[in-house]
């Protein structure tokens, strides 16, 4: 657009300039418009986490700008020592690390078996891996649990980890396949022929180049399993809410709070905070998971 | 010694030994084999804990919840499409496939809409990582977290009283009646409020992906129409908007499977009251609130078939995409 206006002389003259100027302002106003939008839901809360109860419960939020002096860290202070925040964060790493690596590992292990091996019916295979995508979560959790209480799994860390293995991998194994795939089948070859084991071509090789899918999937699989509160609610909040997760914890307090929310905001934030670090230091790698985790919904 | 720090331990070095471990071992234990063979057994070794846990977690469930859908709530009888029936029939289940419907029509259209007119527009401005950043944000949050963003956005005082949520603030400083946001049902009403919290959540997946497919088209292909003389509005309508058809339609389905599994917001915010009611959250309360098995795997069931036409579409169309790459 530019470059087309550049061509024309009169463009150059001041009148020009501040007309094309002007002309670009709607553009402008609408994206910044848009932001704003998009910005004050989390603003709001933000602030709120740092108000009084009592100023919470009488005024909104942008009344902090009128008494600044108000903002306090004692809803913070609340909820990690009485609100029971703290051990639901831990409890929530404890889901969701191995929650994110067992799937990794086992779906590289199939996906190197159906990129690089060769065995019967192995497309067939493949393609009925990928159709397990069409199964929503909702039609596994009544047999998983009575399969769970016949071993004693329901409310244990255990349980989670599994079930988040299961209903990660389709969608982990035709990723990784895809990109194993489109290796250079070279490199392959000549460590074979190098006498180098499949175990030490896996690791040595197709793990460290297939980095890029890796990070992505891990990236997705991290937010899904510490954002997911249905899976967490099913196995473990139900039966042991000792082991529950930030998710869980935060869905109680606000049927539980009624009206008293002040330090729910503050209890929101926390829950919060890893996906946002997580978003700000890799972003480029989660926007890239997100794309090509477009496939499952 | 704390059990915090046992799991700790178990999570950080356990777990990760005992996959690396398993992959050694079974090199090891086909040292065994005779050399013909091992290549034979090889394959299946590798590819054993995956089809293991999708058969555990994916493949027998859905078979005995298909089952349990075809039998009376004790599981003592068959009564053959009965539970089905019953879904058809139930005034509360229809209501909740009804929210279903407006909710997939109105998240992919506001999903696309936004996603469109954004990815488009910052494509222009100059901050647009900033701004693409701001509007992507909201999708790394849990559901829960932006339900409770967004009940403070909603939040409703009665007349006279100071307004301390920021939609009912403006609305009452133009001299409107503050409005309670999630209890109007009229013209579902509340569900449109719900489906808003989920768009702004999900506007930034939309954009990301359209704003991607922007970037690979030819800027030549639309110098040429400017130079003929086509208008900034026919070069959008003409050339870019056919151009990211099978985008739009990647957005949709997926968008449409999202829509169709929505829970999380509805659970927090309302519960299912005041007529906002969804099919997954039928499925809860058909399971903990009332017990009956056989009703929750008709609704779970009922939610599968209603998925299977749209990932199917979804995966051929990821497939096309991925032998163009």
């Amino acid at each position: 657009m530019t470059s087309v206006a550049a061509a024309r002389p009169a463009a150059r003259s001041y009148a020009g300039a501040f007309r094309r100027r002007l002309g670009t302002l709607p553009k402008h106003v609408v994206v910044i418009g848009l932001m704003v939008l998009w910005l004050v839901p989390t603003i709001g809360l933000f602030v709120n986490s740092f108000r009084p109860a009592a100023a919470v419960q009488s005024s909104g939020w942008w009344t902090f700008l009128i008494h600044p002096s108000q903002l306090t860290l004692s809803n913070y202070r609340y909820v990690l020592a009485q609100g029971g925040l703290l051990p639901a964060f831990v409890n929530s790493l404890f889901i969701t690390i191995p929650a994110t690596i067992i799937p990794l590992f086992v779906a590289a292990f199939a996906a190197y078996a159906f990129a690089w091996m060769k065995f019967p019916a192995k497309n067939v295979l493949f393609v009925a891996v990928v159709g397990l995508l069409v199964v929503p979560l909702q039609t596994t959790f009544i047999p998983i649990l009575q399969l769970y209480g016949t071993f004693g799994l329901n409310g244990q860390f255990l349980a989670l980890w599994l079930a988040h293995t299961g209903y990660g991998l389709p969608f982990a194994v035709y990723l990784l396949r895809n990109f194993m795939g489109s290796l250079p089948s070279e490199v392959f070859e000549s460590a074979e022929i190098d006498g180098a084991s499949p175990v030490t071509a896996f690791f040595r090789l197709a793990l460290p180049m297939s980095v890029p899918a890796i990070a992505a999937l891990a990236i997705f699989q991290f937010l899904f399993v510490w954002n997911d509160l249905l899976v967490a609610l099913i196995y473990v909040g139900a039966t042991n809410p000792d082991n529950a997760p930030l998710t869980v914890i935060l869905a109680n307090l606000v049927s539980s709070l009624g009206s008293g929310w002040w330090y729910l905001a503050a209890a929101a934030f926390i829950a919060m905070s890893v996906p946002l670090a997580v978003f700000f230091a890799l972003q480029r790698y989660f926007v890239r998971g997100i794309v090509s985790g477009s496939v499952k919904g | 010694m704390d059990p915090r720090l046992i799991t700790a331990v178990i999570v950080v070095v356990g777990v990760p030994a005992v996959l690396v471990g398993y992959i050694v071992a079974t090199e090891q234990l086909l040292r065994l084999a005779p050399e013909r063979v091992k290549p034979r057994i090889r394959p299946w070794l590798w590819l054993l804990p995956a089809f293991a846990f999708l058969f555990v977690f994916l493949v027998y469930p859905t078979i005995r919840t298909f089952i349990y859908s075809l039998q009376n709530s004790a599981g003592t009888e068959w009564v053959g499409l009965r539970n089905y029936f019953w879904f058809f029939g139930s005034s509360g289940a229809l209501d909740a496939l009804l929210n279903n419907v407006i909710w997939v029509v109105l998240l992919t259209g506001l999903v696309l809409g936004f996603g469109v007119l954004i990815a488009v527009l910052v494509d222009r401005v100059r901050y647009e990582s900033v701004a693409k950043s701001v509007i992507f944000l909201p999708l790394a949050i849990s559901g829960t977290a932006a339900s409770v963003i967004w009940l403070f956005m909603f939040s409703y005082q009665p007349p006279g009283v100071a307004q301390t949520g920021t939609l009912n603030a403006i609305v009452t400083s133009v001299g409107v009646a503050p409005v309670t946001y999630l209890q109007t049902s009229a013209f579902r009403f509340n569900t449109i409020m719900l489906i808003i919290v989920m768009a702004w959540m999900w506007t930034g997946f939309g954009m990301v992906i359209i704003s991607a497919a922007l970037k690979g088209i030819n800027p030549e292909l639309l110098e040429a129409a400017r130079v003929d003389g086509a208008s900034e509005w026919q070069v959008f309508r003409r050339i870019t908007f056919p151009l990211l058809g099978p985008t739009l339609a990647v957005v949709s389905t997926t968008v449409t499977i999202t829509a169709l599994k929505a829970f999380d917001i509805v659970y927090v915010m309302t519960n299912g009251a005041y007529n906002t009611n969804v099919i997954a959250n039928e499925m809860w309360q058909e399971m903990f609130n009332f017990g009956n098995f056989a009703h929750g795997s008709a609704v779970a069931i009922v939610l599968m078939v209603a998925i299977i036409p749209v990932m199917a579409f979804n995966i051929q169309r990821f497939r096309a995409q991925e032998a163009i790459r």
